[in-house]
């Protein structure tokens, strides 16, 4: 008898997409992780008598800047990969940060369903009337651009969902029996929710903080291409493509190997979040 | 000639067999009983004839004939002219089994048009007669309802009159009350009857419950884990059944373990997909079994399945 | 009737609290407001004192408040810092072609999306069914502003066949009349006009359409399958139905009805998508306009494309949650 863990990493393998997503996704981190040690020049070097090199496939490049320089004579493999302790580790950052204090605010706003639900339901409509980028904006309006702003300001807009998702499922789960159980055997309120009730949420929970994460990093690069992100010199993929428009023509790979990488990103923790889901709930594999 | 001949009828689901070779016919006019637990493949048979099992099923006979046609071998334009004219079938559970987002008229009036090529006005008023036919009172205005708001039995009642709209020559019913309260499944079963009657519909009625049958059907058969294993005229069968199953299912009826602890009941579970027989299917469990059901399947025979009948 | 009123109702104090928000706006941003509106600048302090007198910042806050929430109710969202302009002349003028631009989008996104998740869903298993599927995972995973960016360099700038940005060729002097260029250049006695304002919409909108179009595929298709797994469907075939009937009348109205509820939640993402789409196109819609008062510290702009955006927002949920309760007869009051 496999214990639940292994069943559910039998499911995930059988996901051959999400399985490569894993790799994938593994191999960015370990690059990102590893950038000061794999890049070959510091990133915000800039290498004046190289501007705007061609990278190694391409006519006039050479292995000195495999992919390439920008129009600031730095090299782009180096920030790409110390671009990805920044865009990875914001998107981290920002799902944690939106994750736990969500969760929180749904298990309390399921619990005390009459006094402390509504406003904090009603708060969440507020937050939820902008959509996400453009609450992140704003609070990067407030505050000013910047690394550490903007995970509060993506966290900020997705703390809603989390919120409504947790109570949601927390409310399905409220009335069931097994709960009733641990509360006539004594269960206190903090104990019945983070032990009894949170674990039988966490399978929409887990599927959407890994969206979460992909959202949180296009949100991030998003940020980061209007200028209101990770502010230049610092590498983040995204603000690496804010001056790249004026280089379509003569620099396409200024403008298309930053752009790449997000999508390789984005892509693998979709791909990945959907073998969870496709794992985590057998009800919904059958439609597939 | 029968009404419906079939012939060795078989739906597979990969290797499963959920029909294993189903032999039965029904005449014009005759209320055919089909009994048997779940699992037994009594609704399965009925919706391969139809044409309602769709991939990964398969379904394959010697013959299936209906009116004349080889149903399985009619192409995909055909079968439809057929199928909710000639044949009609009244399912389960009416409240999923009917489109929520469309009225019942609606609904009611789209098989009268496919079929009978009624438009508008005429539709209309054919529908509000049927309506009256299956008994629902009001029956102008609940054209305009939506299945969600009315009642279980109103439901069926609805479904019934949406399956003899074009006057079929025979209304296949499966499990029509088995979701419906007890008084109300009395009255529905009274309106099939009558509407065969009205009609000369054959009618087969597809259930569990033995005692339907036997107040309701000409002729039954009793199927076990995808095969026909008794068929015979009622009531003769319930008074001297050949076959063990139907040994058994009768002996399991509360009247007749009046004053007993428990129902008798056959040891063990019908067979699944995985541990079928290689002898007869019901080797395992039977009563009375013998060295040679073991070894082979017995074929249907007078009426009954069995190497030794009582 | 009455269920639209006790929506309205119900919508009453989000939108209070939107623009509670909107005004803390420029409070929350540290340091002295007019310091931060001014960029800074140091004011003598008669000047200084001035200005608080005629912003009224001497008010006590809740009385700033209600003033602010009357001059909305009139309609003034202030004047611009940098054009001095008054905010809602601005904001009338570049509207539109934002709308148009998120409408063009969402036309895309709705239609493609429907057909492509419909045929994924009836040939499911097929190579179609898993390239469709591959596609929209792809295109939910793209960052808008990049997958701007490619398509410029491959239509625009290396092939020609679209412009690079604006919304009609110079040469035509259409007039404004609606503000929304495909209606405008319509009525230019030139048809070659209407042409190009379509062609100049083209790009932007399957830029802003893309994820949202992969959203609505992905819906689609996974509704479809679970309808056409339902008892109806096989009572429809029982009546002897044709496949087109049975797919076209019966499965997709039941199908739709969670897709409508995705189209809905898209439009969110497709205002937030269109500033960056505005932006890359040079678009001249208030997505951009935010950006250039946010990077000039224009906080009035700010404050009421914030305001406005969310209200649109609501609007268009607030039409969404009716067009349910029509297509979705369940949802109707009424039931037994």
């Amino acid at each position: 008898m496999n214990s639940p863990f292994q069943e559910f990493w039998q499911g995930f393998k059988a996901n051959r997409g999400a399985f490569i997503a894993l790799l994938v996704f593994a191999a960015l981190v370990l690059a990102a992780v590893f950038a000061p040690w794999l890049a070959p020049y510091d990133p915000i070097q800039q290498h004046r008598a190289h501007l705007l090199a061609p990278p190694v496939w391409m006519d006039g490049g050479s292995w000195q800047f495999v992919f390439g320089t920008d129009e600031l004579g730095r090299d782009l493999l180096s920030r790409l990969l110390h671009g990805g302790r920044a865009s990875l580790g914001l998107g981290l950052a920002a799902v944690v940060l939106s994750l736990v204090p969500g969760v929180l605010l749904g298990l309390l706003a399921a619990f005390y369903a009459r006094s402390l639900g509504p406003v904090v339901m009603r708060v969440m409509d507020i937050l939820l009337a902008l959509p996400s980028l453009l609450l992140a904006i704003c609070v990067i309006t407030v505050l000013g651009p910047g690394l550490v702003n903007t995970v509060l300001a993506i966290a900020i807009g997705a703390l809603p969902g989390f919120v409504r998702l947790t109570r949601a499922a927390a409310l399905t789960e409220l009335p069931k029996e097994y709960v009733t159980a641990s509360r006539v055997a004594g269960a206190g309120t903090l104990r019945l929710m983070l032990v009894t009730v949170l674990p039988n949420c966490m399978a929409p929970l887990i599927v959407n903080a890994s969206l979460g994460f992909s959202s949180a990093i296009l949100a991030a690069a998003g940020l980061g291409f209007l200028g209101l992100g990770v502010q230049a010199p610092l590498p983040e993929w995204g603000t690496m493509l804010s001056s790249a428009r004026d280089y379509i023509q003569r620099a396409s790979w200024v403008v298309t190997l930053p752009g790449l990488t997000i999508l390789t990103a984005v892509l693998s923790i979709n791909l990945m979040g959907d073998g969870l889901r496709d794992a985590l709930d057998p009800k919904l594999k059958r439609v597939h | 000639m029968a009404l419906l001949q079939i012939d060795n009828l078989r739906v597979r689901f990969g290797a499963f067999p959920a029909v294993d070779g189903v032999d039965l016919h029904v005449n014009a006019g005759e209320v055919l009983g089909i009994v048997g637990e779940s699992g037994s493949g009594k609704s399965v048979s009925m919706m391969g004839l139809m044409g309602l099992i769709g991939a990964p099923g398969v379904v394959t006979a010697d013959r299936c004939e209906f009116l004349g046609h080889e149903l399985l071998k009619l192409s995909e334009r055909e079968r439809r002219r057929v199928v909710g004219r000639d044949v009609a079938m009244v399912f389960q559970d009416a409240l999923t089994a009917l489109n929520p987002s469309y009225t019942v008229g609606f609904q009611i009036e789209e098989v009268l048009k496919l079929h009978l090529g009624l438009k508008g006005r005429a539709a209309r008023e054919r529908a509000v007669a049927l309506l009256e036919q299956v008994e629902i009172p009001d029956a102008a205005r609940r054209l305009q309802a939506y299945p969600h708001e009315l009642s279980g039995g109103m439901n069926q009642r609805v479904m019934i009159a949406m399956a003899i709209a074009c006057g079929p020559k025979l209304l296949i019913a499966d499990e029509p009350t088995t979701a419906l309260d007890v008084t109300i499944q009395a009255q529905i079963v009274d309106l099939l009857l009558r509407l065969q009657r009205e009609q000369g519909m054959a009618l087969i009625m597809i259930t569990h419950d033995l005692a339907l049958v036997a107040g309701l059907a000409q002729r039954v058969a009793v199927m076990y884990a995808g095969q026909v294993v008794e068929t015979g005229p009622v009531p003769a069968l319930f008074d001297a059944p050949q076959h063990p199953y139907t040994q058994a299912l009768l002996a399991a009826l509360p009247e007749h373990n009046q004053g007993a602890r428990r129902l008798q009941a056959l040891p063990g579970i019908v067979p699944g997909a995985h541990d079928r027989p290689a002898g007869c299917l019901l080797s395992p469990r039977c009563p009375k079994v013998q060295p040679r059901c073991h070894a082979e399947r017995p074929a249907l025979v007078q009426g009954v399945r069995c190497f030794f009948p009582s | 009737m009455k269920a639209l009123l006790q929506k309205l109702l119900m919508l009453v104090p989000t939108v209070l609290g939107i623009t509670i928000v909107a005004f803390g706006l420029i409070r929350l941003v540290p340091g002295d407001p007019i310091e931060v509106m001014m960029g800074e600048r140091r004011l003598d302090p008669e000047a200084h004192a001035a200005l608080v007198k005629q912003l009224g910042l001497d008010q006590p806050l809740p009385v700033q408040y209600l003033d602010y929430l009357g001059k909305l109710l009139q309609g003034d969202l202030g004047r611009s810092m940098v054009s001095k302009a008054p905010v809602s002349e601005e904001f009338a003028a570049l509207f539109p072609a934002t709308i148009e631009l998120a409408f063009m989008a969402l036309f895309l996104a709705v239609v493609m999306g429907l057909l492509l998740g419909m045929a994924a869903a009836l040939k499911r298993g097929t190579l179609l069914d898993q390239g469709v599927m591959g596609l929209a995972t792809v295109g939910y995973s793209m960052p808008v502003f990049w997958w701007g960016l490619l398509l410029i360099m491959t239509f625009s700038v290396n092939l020609g066949w679209t412009p690079v940005s604006g919304r009609v060729a110079i040469e035509y002097e259409v007039q404004r009349v609606t503000g929304f260029m495909l209606i405008d250049a319509a009525m230019h006695p030139e048809p070659g006009a209407w042409w190009s304002a379509v062609r100049h919409l083209l790009l932007p909108g399957i830029v802003l359409g893309t994820a949202s179009m992969a959203v609505v595929a992905r819906m689609t298709r996974s509704s479809m399958l679970e309808v056409l797994r339902e008892d109806y469907i096989r009572t429809a075939r029982a009546k002897g139905l044709p496949m087109t009937r049975i797919v076209g009348v019966h499965a997709l109205r039941n199908a739709l009805i969670p897709v409508l509820t995705v189209i809905g939640l898209q439009m969110g993402g497709l205002l937030a998508g269109a500033v960056l789409t505005e932006t890359i196109f040079s678009w001249p819609g208030i997505g951009k306009w935010m950006i250039d008062a946010i990077a000039r510290r224009d906080y009035p702009v700010v404050q009421a494309g914030i305001l406005m955006t969310a209200l649109t927002f609501i609007a268009v949920n607030l039409l969404v949650d009716l067009l349910n309760g029509i297509v979705n007869p369940r949802l109707r009051a009424g039931g037994h």
